[in-house]
């Protein structure tokens, strides 16, 4: 009866205790033939954290993120994920184990309403097989009315009620990022990585996004890793910054320490290299 | 208790003691429903005295004492709604604030009010209240309804409303007696309690504090239901701003007096769906609702099918001949009232549906004038739409337009129990029960307002027409004069420019000038449309506006309202003669309209000083810069070069006209 949804209904937050590291990367490099996207790159998202990665254009941003949830596959180094050496790991084996992504260009499925695109991203968690699906009435009808309570609270928590029915290729390019994030969520991750959540965004919009991501990581505890170009976005939200430049780490650290870095003023500002 | 038993049965004198009685008498009846998580949830008023009550005694725990001022802000949910009563039970008086106002908006009115307790929707209203500190001493809790995102704030002064209502629930398990010393409570207040405190948006200057008493709300609210018939089979959609008077007569004084059922929209952009959903049987909207859903009509029936389109204009054709006529209970032909009836199945009936309007028993418009064709529109379809005209100080009900008594051009007979007057000056004056207690903590602004005899002041400037409808010119005070002496009344003018959908919103200069110059805005969805339809391409508002095209469209549409004007001998000497279309849209977060959308002219005529100058000296074109403020409170800026076309005035010919027809 209660109008919104109980605490205790949510994910339980995870304390962020800093010796949980989430995901380490050692000496990662990544090669498209002669081209070196990535050069001998390392570093740790902690628990709980919100992460962010950035650099100017071309710095290897997006291929980090897709060496971390599968999509590439680097000809060098290792990858740890909650413990344990990842061996070479295809997306939706990230995506099982709980690495969920949005895209830097929303990718999502136009046709269809703003629903059925967050409803695709409960499909992993689908137990009951195609035929029961088939027979529908039982156990499969129950499991998907149980999605999708799950889906109105993800439309709830990211205010999209009003486009429930609507067919994301009709939305505004806002609210589309806006349904990419509830697809990611209805995954229930435990690692969210977001490239450029607030590209193109407007002001208010981006104002909205950052509430967003600031309340998914407390509420849900979910660990946030994000790249954006906005830097006041950046030294916002995130707990610690990770910056590269033409594929190679030049910084890490918190947001201060990073904005004095004299590498990093020197990446953005462009001296010869 | 006997002797409140025989309060409750008779309804009772304030709205606790209504709530018991209508838990009594309508107990598994709904009371109240919100759509949460796409679902309809619903409450009984037995539920809803349940809720209320454990949260009443909740704020008594947390120390809220009678006389002391609650701020309620946030969008229409159940539970702001039963905060109010709740405060009402120990003697508090509920103060709602609009929830969209800023910060320092908001923080006069709480500071003026000397609220204690604060109960708000969700974690905006909270960081808002708490950066008030200083501006709001007397603040000592806020209380939230959505937990969202407070998890980490620090709980010594804040409280969700759920852990209130434990702390009462609690309070009830351990002392079975508690349920009816709380009843016992309010048992001695009377009608002629303060009831509520609603703060007027300041078209002029600071926003001033309207007390109403008990009496006030509920003689109104019961005149109101009986006027129309209303009782508790009614579903209302409460989605106008809970701090105006209308929103607090609608869906809690007339509700609770009625025991209809008030429906919460899940969020303020899913009103249309809501609406089709519930489909009310009493609606109220301001005139724009209205030219939305007309607007959006017309756009679906442009792009619908030949046969679609062709059937839609044949029997809308046939709505319009006879349509009024037959909700009137007016003769028509035969053949009319056949045609009438296949259009219901074929063309109303579906149309009806779309806006969620087939139930609908009657619905009102107020607070700005409505163009006669839009309001037309609705009646022809065989809805029972009308007017009124109302104010904060009279609780609403001024005057009321009876059954089979519409004209488009007035706003009714006198409410029950209103009495009207016409002072020298033009100005409408009128006496009533609901008239309010004061203005609080301003004596001197309620002496000015209302005499001693309890008359009124309205601000308006109006005429009694011969069958004793009354009809408002304008606001008193914006009635003026050209140079040459002709009568100035601006809002007349705005009001025809605003008839045309392409036509948001307009501001009329001329006081004291020699000749009327408009700032208009355009609307963005019909024009939008327009534009789409002609292959423009724009980017941005600003962009559309400044279109060649869209300045020719809307240049016709001034000189049809010059013509229009032309024909009316008091008014053909305000024609206009110069408009330039605004580079931004006006907007209450800049200060350029209230909360409830009204023009703040002198405010525009400061801010856009140097584009009425130029209107004025000639030139063709202006180069401007505006501060805009964002929701958040920060600030940017807009600069554009607006240009400024002329028109020839028509000649007068009302005379003349008039003499050969």
């Amino acid at each position: 009866m209660n109008a919104f949804v109980a605490k205790d209904e949510l994910p339980q937050s995870v304390p962020a205790t800093n010796s949980d590291v989430l995901l380490r990367v050692d000496n990662v490099s990544l090669a498209f033939g002669g081209v070196k996207a990535i050069t001998d790159i390392s570093f740790d998202i902690l628990k709980g954290e919100i992460r962010a990665i950035i650099g100017p254009n071309g710095a290897g941003k997006t291929s980090m993120l897709n060496v971390i949830n599968g999509f590439y596959h680097p000809q060098e180094g290792t990858i740890t994920w909650r413990g344990s050496v990842r061996s070479k790991m295809r997306p939706y084996e990230a995506a099982s184990q709980g690495i969920a992504r949005t895209f830097q260009n929303v990718a999502l499925f136009k046709g269809m309403t703003t629903l059925d695109n967050i409803m695709s991203g409960r499909s992993l968690k689908m137990h009951r097989n195609f035929f029961w699906q088939l027979l529908w009435r039982g156990p499969a009808e129950r499991e998907e009315i149980e999605h999708r309570r799950k889906v109105e609270d993800i439309i709830d928590f990211l205010e999209i009620q009003a486009i429930r029915k609507t067919p994301v290729g009709r939305l505004p390019y806002g609210l589309q990022k806006r349904v990419e994030l509830g697809r990611a969520l209805a995954m229930e991750p435990e690692l969210l990585l977001l490239d450029e959540p607030m590209a193109g965004m407007n002001l208010e919009e981006k104002e909205d996004m950052s509430r967003f991501i600031l309340d998914v990581n407390q509420e849900f505890g979910t660990t946030i890793a994000l790249i954006e170009h906005d830097m006041g976005v950046v030294m916002d939200l995130s707990d610690r910054v990770v910056v590269l430049d033409y594929g190679r780490k030049i910084a890490d650290g918190s947001p201060e320490d990073v904005q004095k870095s004299q590498a990093v003023i020197d990446a953005y500002l462009g001296v010869s290299h | 208790m006997t002797g409140m038993a025989d309060t409750a049965s008779s309804g009772g004198d304030t709205f606790p003691k209504i709530l018991l009685h209508n838990a009594k008498v309508f107990e598994d009846r709904t009371a109240v429903r919100e759509k949460d998580l796409g679902i309809w949830q619903s409450w009984t008023w037995s539920e809803a005295l349940d809720e209320i009550r454990v949260f009443s005694l909740g704020l008594k725990e947390l120390g809220l004492k009678p006389h002391d001022k609650v701020a309620i802000v946030g969008a229409n949910r159940p539970r702001l709604y039963w905060s109010m009563v709740a405060a009402q039970a120990i003697g508090a008086v509920p103060v709602p604030v609009y929830a969209d106002s800023v910060a320092e908006e908001m923080a006069y009115v709480l500071g003026h009010a000397e609220v204690r307790f604060a109960i708000v929707e969700d974690q905006e209203q909270v960081d808002k209240l708490l950066s008030m500190d200083e501006a709001v001493p007397t603040l000592e809790r806020v209380i939230y309804d959505e937990p969202r995102g407070l998890r980490d704030y620090d709980h010594t002064k804040l409280h969700g409303f759920t852990d209130v209502q434990d702390i009462g629930r609690g309070l009830l398990a351990s002392d079975p007696g508690l349920s009816s010393a709380w009843e016992a409570g309010f048992s001695e207040a009377n009608g002629s309690d303060l009831a509520v405190m609603l703060y007027t948006s300041g078209t002029t200057g600071r926003p001033k504090g309207v007390m109403l008493s008990f009496d006030n709300l509920i003689i109104s609210a019961r005149n109101a239901n009986a006027f129309d018939g209303l009782n508790e089979t009614e579903e209302v959609l409460a989605y106008l701003p809970m701090a105006w008077i209308g929103d607090h007569v609608f869906s809690l004084a007339q509700a609770f007096t009625a025991g209809y059922c008030v429906n919460c929209p899940e969020n303020l952009d899913t009103v249309d769906v809501d609406r089709l959903e519930i489909a009310p049987t009493y609606f109220f909207a301001p005139p724009r609702v209205f030219e939305m859903l007309l607007t959006r009509i017309m756009v679906r029936m442009e792009d619908a099918g030949r046969i679609k389109r062709k059937m839609f204009d044949y029997f809308m054709g046939v709505a319009r001949r006879a349509g009024e006529k037959i909700l009137n209970g007016e003769q028509v032909p035969l053949s009319d009232k056949i045609l009438y009836t296949i259009g219901e199945f074929l063309v109303y009936a579906p149309l009806k549906n779309r806006m969620g309007l087939t139930r609908l028993k009657v619905g009102y418009t107020a607070g700005e004038a409505i163009g006669p064709e839009i309001f037309q529109f609705f009646r022809s379809l065989g809805l029972n739409l009308k007017q009124l005209y109302g104010q904060t100080e009279a609780s609403v009900y001024i005057t009321l337009q009876p059954d089979g008594e519409i004209f488009g051009d007035t706003v009714g007979k006198p409410a029950p129990s209103v009495e009207l007057k016409i002072a020298d000056t033009g100005e409408v004056l009128y006496r009533s029960p609901g008239v309010f207690v004061g203005y609080y903590k301003n004596d001197e602004a309620t002496r000015s307002t209302k005499t001693e005899e309890g008359w009124v002041h309205t601000g308006d400037a109006g005429i009694i027409a011969e069958n004793g409808h009354l009809k408002i010119i304008d606001r008193a005070k914006d009635v003026g004069k050209l140079t040459d002496g002709a009568l100035f009344a601006p809002k007349y003018i705005e009001n025809k420019l605003k008839f045309f959908p392409n036509i948001k919103e307009a501001v009329a200069f001329g006081h004291e000038r020699d000749r009327v110059c408009v700032f208009i805005n355009i609307d963005l969805t019909a024009v939008g449309s327009w534009a789409e339809r002609n292959n423009v391409n724009y980017a941005s508002y600003q962009e559309l506006a400044a279109h060649p095209d869209v300045y020719r469209m809307i240049e016709s549409h001034v000189d049809q309202v010059n013509r229009d004007l032309s024909k009316e001998p008091m008014m053909a000497g305000s024609q206009i003669h110069r408009f330039l279309i605004l580079h931004k849209e006006l907007d209450a977060d800049d200060g350029e309209l209230t909360r409830t959308q009204k023009v703040r002219r002198s405010f525009i005529a400061e801010r856009y000083g140097p584009l009425i100058e130029a209107l004025y000296d000639g030139s063709t074109s202006k180069h401007i810069r505006t501060e805009v403020t964002f929701e958040d409170g920060r600030t940017g800026a807009i600069e554009a070069v607006v240009e400024i076309r002329d028109l020839a005035p028509h000649a007068a010919t009302g005379k003349i006209q008039e003499a050969a027809e």
